[in-house]
C-alpha cells in the first residue's frame, strides 16, 4: 500500500505542466568573507550570541584549560576518551593536583551512560570546522565522540583549531571535509540554548547548554 | 464571507485590546530585528534572488528529487514512507510507534504535524505526545492551537503563562519571573527527554544529494528529541526537498533573518542516518514521513505552484497589517496570516476556505519581505478570482451592492468627467459620512478615513509633473 501512494503522488507530479529549468545559481558570487581574519570575526559573531570565547597557545593548551576551568564551580568535565585530544586532557589533569572540575571519561553507549550523562556538569568537545559568517561552529559527532555530550551537560566546552576557520559557511562545507556519506549527525552551533517563547524575553539554557564556552587554539 | 466564525472571531480579536498590543509590539519587534540584521538592501536582494532561484530549481524538477531523495535516505539507512492525506501520515506514524510499543513520545515543533492534527489523532490511540519546544509546551498545556508559526505562544503574556505553569505541572508555585519559568521547562522536560520511547521532529530543509534532514531551532529540544530517543520520526511536506547542500547556506541566511531577525539560529542539526556500527548514541532507527495532503494538486498549477516555495519563516505573518491586527487565532486554521490565506484555500478547497483571500488589504507588505519572492498578492488574486467564480464560500464578495458600486466605477474610470466630478463629491462630503451601519461597525476598530484636499492628479500637476 504504501508503495502505491508513493506513485500515485508522483505520476501526479509527473502530469503537472513542466517548467523551464530556472536557471542555476552556482555562478552568482557569494557574500563576501567578513574582513580581517577570519579568527577574530567568528569570535565576535559568536560573541554576540553569547558564547564565551577565549584564546588558548597549542602549546600546553589542556594544562591552560584546566586552569582556566577553575573557579568556575564546575564539578565534572566529561569527556571522550578516543578522540586525538583525549591524552593531553588527562595528561594535564593527572599533572596538577586534584581539584574540581574532575575529568570524567564517557563509557559504552548512551543506554549504558545515560544516568550519568544527565547530571553531569559538564562536557568538553572539539569542532571540526567553523564559519565566521554566520559565525558557527560544526561539530562531527561519531564513534569517537557522543552527539549528546554537546547537548545535555549544562555547560559545553569547544576546542577550535584555529586552522579549521573558514570565511564562510560556503567555504567550510566545501573545503571541511564534509562530502557525501556524510556522517550521521553534523551540528551547527552558534551559542548556548536559548528562547524568547515568553514575551520575546530572551532566555539561555532552556533544553541545552546555558554556557558555551568557545577556546581556540592558535 | 462563507465563513461566518471567522467574521466573529476577527470581532472578537479586534476587541481585545491587550491581545492587539501583544502582537502589534511582537511583530513590530521583529520587522526591526529583520532590518538590523539585513542593514545592505542591495545585499538582501541578492540573497532573495539566490533563495527563490534553489526553491524553484528543486519545485522544477519536484518528482525527480523526491525520488533522489528517497534514494539517499534510504541509502543512509533512513525508512521512508508516503502518505497522500493527513490521515494515512497518522496512521503511518500510529503504525511505527505500536511496533516498537512506544506510550509516549518527545516532540519537535512541526507545523505539519499541526496540520495532521498528529497529537489529537495520537492521543485517541493512547499515546501521548509531549510538545517540547517551550511556545508549542506552553500552548498544549493550555489546550489551544498556536498562534504564529515561528512564535506559537506569542499571544500569551507571562501572568498567564505563570498560572498554567502553576495549575497544570505539580508542585510548581507561582512565579512570572521568566527565568523560572523557563526554569520550570527544563526540569519538566528533561525528565521526558530521559524515558520517552521516540521523538517525532519536522524537517525545515531534506537535501536529495546527500540523504539529509535539517533542522533549524534555538532551544536545543529539537536534538533532544532526535538525539536523545531509541526512535526518531520525522514529518514532513513533500515539497520541503532541496537539491543539494550548497543550497544550504544562503537558505538557512533567509530563513532565520526573515523570522526572527537573526543571523543564525543556535542549532542546525544535520541528520543524514540512525547510529552507525560503533556510534555510541543516537536513534537506533529514523522514519521520514513524506506528506502530500494537498500538495500535488498544488503543484499542478504553473502559478498556484509558487505557494509550494515557502520556508515556513513567518515573516509575511510579521508584516501584515491584517494578522498584526488579529493575530493568528482569528483565522481558524494551521497556517495563519498571508500563506496561511494563500495555501488553505488550495488545501482545504475554496468550499471550505475560499473567504480567506479576501482579508486582505493587498498592500503587497508580504511579497516585499518574503524572503523566497512568492508572488503573494497574485496568488491572492487568483484565489479570489476562483473563488468569485466557483461562488464558492457564498459567492464572497460579489454582493449586489458591491457589484454595483464595482459598475459604478468602472463608468466613472472610463469618462474622466464624471470620475472627477464624483471624486471632488467625494472630497467635499467625505468629512460628513454618517457612522451608519457597514460603517459604524467599520469605525469601530478604524480611524475614520480622512480625504485629501487635493486628488492625486492635481499634486502630480502642482508638481509639474506632466501628464503621460
Ligand atoms: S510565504 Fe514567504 S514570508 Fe511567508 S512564511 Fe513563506 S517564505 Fe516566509
Amino acid at each position: 500500500m504504501p508503495e502505491h501512494a508513493r506513485d500515485r503522488i508522483l505520476a501526479r507530479l509527473r502530469r503537472a505542466p513542466r517548467e523551464a529549468q530556472p536557471p542555476d545559481d552556482a555562478a552568482t558570487p557569494r557574500a563576501p568573507a567578513p574582513g580581517g581574519e577570519a579568527a577574530a570575526a567568528l569570535e565576535a559573531a559568536l560573541a554576540a550570541m553569547r558564547a564565551e570565547v577565549q584564546r588558548l597557545p597549542r602549546e600546553g593548551w589542556a594544562g591552560e584549560l584546566r586552569e582556566r576551568l577553575r573557579g568556575r564551580g564546575l564539578s565534572s568535565l566529561l569527556y571522550a576518551r578516543d578522540t586525538p585530544w583525549a591524552p593531553a586532557l588527562e595528561e594535564a589533569w593527572a599533572a596538577g593536583p586534584e581539584r574540581p572540575p574532575a575529568l570524567v571519561a564517557w563509557e559504552g553507549t548512551v543506554e549504558d551512560f545515560r544516568d550519568r550523562l544527565f547530571v553531569a556538569d559538564a562536557a568538553i568537545t572539539r569542532a571540526e570546522a567553523a564559519a565566521a559568517d554566520p559565525g558557527v561552529l560544526v561539530l562531527r559527532p561519531g564513534p569517537a565522540e557522543p552527539r549528546l555530550l554537546s547537548l545535555v551537560p549544562p555547560v559545553h566546552v569547544v576546542l577550535v583549531p584555529g586552522e579549521r576557520i573558514f570565511g564562510t559557511l560556503e567555504e567550510a562545507l566545501a573545503g571541511g571535509g564534509f562530502t557525501p556519506p556524510l556522517p550521521a549527525n553534523l551540528v551547527l552551533v552558534s551559542g548556548p540554548s536559548k528562547t524568547a517563547d515568553i514575551e520575546l524575553t530572551l532566555a539561555f539554557g532552556v533544553h541545552g547548554p546555558r554556557e558555551l564556552l568557545v577556546f581556540i587554539l592558535e | 464571507m462563507g465563513d461566518s466564525g471567522f467574521e466573529a472571531r476577527v470581532e472578537q480579536a479586534l476587541a481585545d485590546a491587550g491581545l492587539r498590543r501583544n502582537f502589534a509590539s511582537a511583530m513590530g519587534g521583529f520587522a526591526a530585528r529583520r532590518l538590523a540584521v539585513f542593514p545592505d538592501a542591495a545585499a538582501l536582494e541578492r540573497l532573495r534572488e539566490q533563495g527563490a532561484a534553489a526553491r524553484r530549481r528543486a519545485l522544477a524538477r519536484l518528482p525527480e528529487l523526491l525520488e533522489e531523495l528517497e534514494r539517499a535516505l534510504v541509502g543512509n539507512g533512513i525508512h521512508v514512507h508516503w502518505a497522500e492525506t493527513a490521515a494515512v501520515g497518522n496512521r503511518i506514524v500510529l503504525e511505527i510507534l505500536e511496533a516498537h510499543g512506544v506510550r509516549r513520545v518527545v516532540k519537535g515543533k512541526s507545523m505539519v504535524s499541526e496540520e495532521m492534527h498528529l497529537n489529537a489523532f495520537l492521543a485517541r490511540h493512547g499515546i501521548d505526545a509531549v510538545e517540547t519546544d517551550l511556545g508549542e509546551f506552553i500552548i498544549q498545556l493550555a489546550g489551544e492551537t498556536p498562534s504564529h508559526i515561528i512564535v506559537p505562544a506569542v499571544h500569551k503574556n507571562r501572568a498567564q503563562i505563570a498560572r498554567l505553569f502553576h495549575e497544570k505541572i505539580p508542585g510548581t508555585p507561582y512565579t512570572e519571573e521568566v527565568a523560572e519559568l523557563n526554569a520550570v521547562a527544563r526540569r519538566t522536560l528533561r525528565r521526558m527527554f530521559r524515558e520517552a520511547g521516540a521523538g517525532l521532529s519536522g524537517v525545515n530543509f531534506a537535501v536529495a544529494a546527500t540523504g539529509t534532514l535539517c533542522l533549524v531551532e534555538n532551544e536545543g529540544n529539537g536534538r533532544m528529541c532526535t538525539g536523545v530517543p531509541p526512535l526518531h520520526i520525522a514529518v514532513m511536506g513533500i515539497e520541503k526537498v532541496i537539491e543539494r547542500l550548497e543550497d544550504l547556506p544562503p537558505l538557512l541566511r533567509l530563513l532565520t533573518g526573515s523570522a526572527t531577525g537573526q543571523r543564525v539560529t543556535t542549532y542546525v542539526n544535520l541528520i543524514s542516518g540512525p547510529r552507525r556500527a560503533g556510534d555510541p548514541d543516537g536513534p537506533r532507527e529514523v522514519h521520514v514521513v513524506l506528506l502530500d495532503n494537498g500538495r500535488s494538486a498544488v503543484y499542478a498549477d504553473p502559478e498556484l505552484r509558487a505557494t509550494l516555495q515557502c520556508i515556513r519563516c513567518g515573516c509575511c505573518l510579521n508584516h501584515c497589517p491584517v494578522y498584526t491586527r488579529i493575530g493568528g487565532h482569528a483565522y481558524g486554521t494551521t497556517y495563519p496570516g498571508p500563506i496561511g490565506k494563500v495555501l488553505t484555500p488550495q488545501l482545504a478547497g475554496l468550499e471550505r476556505a475560499g473567504g480567506l483571500p479576501f482579508a486582505s488589504t493587498l498592500c503587497g507588505a508580504c511579497e516585499e519581505v518574503c524572503p523566497v519572492k512568492i508572488p503573494l498578492t497574485r496568488l491572492l488574486r487568483r484565489l479570489r478570482e476562483e473563488t468569485v467564480r466557483a461562488g464558492a464560500a457564498g459567492g464572497a464578495g460579489a454582493g449586489a451592492l458591491e457589484r454595483l458600486a464595482w459598475r459604478g466605477y468602472g463608468l466613472s474610470a472610463q469618462h474622466p468627467r464624471l470620475y472627477r466630478l464624483l471624486f471632488a463629491c467625494g472630497r467635499w462630503l467625505g468629512g460628513l459620512m454618517p457612522p451608519v451601519a457597514a460603517l459604524e461597525r467599520w469605525g469601530r476598530a478604524h480611524a475614520e478615513p480622512r480625504f485629501a484636499r487635493l486628488s492625486l492628479r492635481r499634486l502630480f500637476r502642482k508638481r509639474g509633473i506632466p501628464d503621460a
